[in-house]
């Protein structure tokens, strides 16, 4: 277990480093919060009626999302391990007394909770100061707050699971660019990252709602928000623990297989 | 130590010729050539032996050193080393095995060599007290104690290969697989490190199993040679069985791929 915990701290202190790239996301996802926000209040000023989520909700969704989007989006995969694949570095790593699978997934939170920490706080306080409804609300009770954390964390662990077994198909393809594309352009629609997931057609919702993209970053946002309390919390909650296991799981048997018939490239 | 009989590894590699018009033919049929890179190969490396694993490119070195270190699982044969099968028991055999690939890095890239080694001290489990004596030697010997503040990537590749291989011992590996490990290096890190490779044969009764295109290297290093072409071992022997008097080891070893046809 040690030595998992010392490839997340290596890999923590490593992201720490990017403060340019820090900097120019934060100043990505404040504008890109800002446009949706706009757009969505455009749909809102239509017709209020037919809007799925109260509309303070929905502002404070998406700057939550931005905030959190290198903890929870499936884009931000790490390339280092795509391209040990692709050149055959990988063969080091196996013939090191190591779980693969462990340590490509400490590396993975890692990077993803560096990254998260650098640049959450900045959009999340200028969104607080926001005048009412664009901004950022509080969350309706310290209960829904904590909730949130766990939410969050369980969030994360279904979306690094998910990305594990992206990385372990590359095995298979050796090129990584494909099989990204399709993980990352599916995932982030299915998870509610274009617009969130209750927008999603009746039927079409419900569907969405069982499959592991809506255990990403749908469940912790709209438990922020007060969207989702009480009994269809409780549920989602669970829903998240099971992806967690059911990913974890296919992610290893898929890594079993794959170790079997490794080849490495570039002799 | 090491018993390897009738290993079998073949490799399916895509062919095509040069060209637009064959790129686009190739999209939908692809034409494969199977590679046998290792065709019933056996030997045996007794424990504490230095042997030097010769051959011309493509000839199976690596496949070989890939399959003793559990990272290729061979198609078909029987491999044990150190009472263990690499690849069925990978995690344990890798702890007591030391592997260099001349050509790629096993240092983090944009982190200091020591938090690296740090690293690799918890990978293994290595106890405070060796790796303290363990990096203080190799320190000594590859004369690293200017490099360990340094990011990887800022290393020159000679000075990076000094990192790598002290890298690979920082456990106290009971076998020992050089890939290739003297590319790169000046003339001063070359002597180091042979000297140092020998030092560890002599004093930790190292086994060491060395595959190199540097001839010196094995003059140097290596009382047995085994030399392989087209995945089989062709000859077993010393460095002398194959000297023919008064020519340059480069020649000598031209003139044997030659006989062999490989």
């Amino acid at each position: 277990m040690k030595k998992y915990l010392s490839f997340f701290r290596l890999r923590f202190v490593m992201n720490l480093q990017y403060r340019v790239a820090a900097l120019a996301g934060i100043v990505c996802q404040f504008f890109w919060g800002a446009m949706a926000i706009l757009a969505f209040h455009a749909f809102y000023e239509t017709d209020p009626a037919s809007f799925p989520m109260d509309f303070q909700a929905t502002a404070s969704y998406i700057w939550m999302q931005q905030a959190f989007l290198g903890l929870l989006s499936v884009g931000g995969m790490d390339n280092s391990i795509f391209d040990a694949i692709h050149n055959g570095d990988v063969v080091y790593e196996v013939c090191r007394p190591v779980d693969l699978y462990a340590m490509w997934f400490s590396n993975t939170s890692a990077t993803r909770v560096a990254r998260a920490l650098l640049r959450c706080v900045p959009p999340l306080i200028v969104a607080a100061f926001l005048p009412k409804p664009f901004g950022l609300m509080a969350p309706p009770s310290l209960t829904a707050l904590l909730l949130f954390f766990v939410s969050l964390c369980l969030a994360l662990l279904v979306t690094v699971s998910f990305c594990m077994i992206v990385y372990i198909l590359t095995f298979y393809t050796i090129s990584y660019r494909g099989v990204r594309l399709v993980a990352v352009a599916l995932s982030d629609f299915m998870m509610g990252g274009v617009v969130p997931l209750p927008f999603f057609p009746e039927g079409f919702r419900q569907f969405a709602e069982l499959l592991p993209f809506s255990c990403m970053e749908n469940v912790p946002l709209r438990v922020y928000s007060g969207d989702l309390s009480g009994p269809p919390m409780a549920r989602a909650l669970l829903l998240q623990v099971f992806w967690v296991f059911a990913l974890v799981l296919l992610g290893k048997v898929l890594e079993q297989k794959v170790l079997k018939r490794v080849i490495v490239q570039g002799g | 130590m090491i018993e390897v009989s009738h290993l079998q590894k073949t490799f399916r590699v895509a062919r095509r010729d040069e060209g637009f018009q064959n790129a686009v033919k190739a999209l939908f049929r692809r034409e494969y050539q199977e590679i046998h890179a290792l065709n019933d190969l056996s030997f045996s490396i007794g424990e504490g032996e230095m042997v030097g694993y010769i051959g011309p490119n493509g000839a199976g070195k690596s496949s070989t050193i890939k399959v003793l270190s559990g990272v290729l699982t061979p198609d078909s044969g029987r491999c044990v080393v150190d009472g263990r099968v690499p690849w069925k028991q990978r995690v344990k055999h890798v702890c007591q095995i030391g592997v260099v690939f001349g050509q790629r890095s096993q240092l983090w890239w944009d982190v200091p060599v020591a938090d690296s080694f740090a690293l690799l001290k918890d990978i293994y489990k290595i106890p405070d007290a060796l790796y303290r004596k363990n990096v203080a030697e190799l320190t000594e010997l590859l004369d690293l104690s200017e490099l360990l503040r340094t990011p990887t990537r800022q290393l020159s590749l000679g000075q990076r290969m000094r990192c790598e291989i002290a890298a690979s011992l920082l456990h106290s590996p009971k076998i020992l697989f050089l890939d290739e490990p003297t590319i790169g290096l000046d003339a001063v890190s070359k002597l180091a490190v042979r000297d140092f490779v020998k030092r560890l044969n002599r004093e930790r009764k190292t086994t060491v199993l060395l595959t190199t295109h540097d001839m010196q290297d094995i003059e140097a290093l290596a009382s047995r040679v085994l030399l392989i072409g087209k995945g089989k071992i062709l000859l077993d022997g010393t460095l002398d069985d194959i000297r023919r008097g008064g020519e340059q080891i480069d020649e000598t070893i031209a003139h044997l791929y030659k006989k062999y046809d490989i």
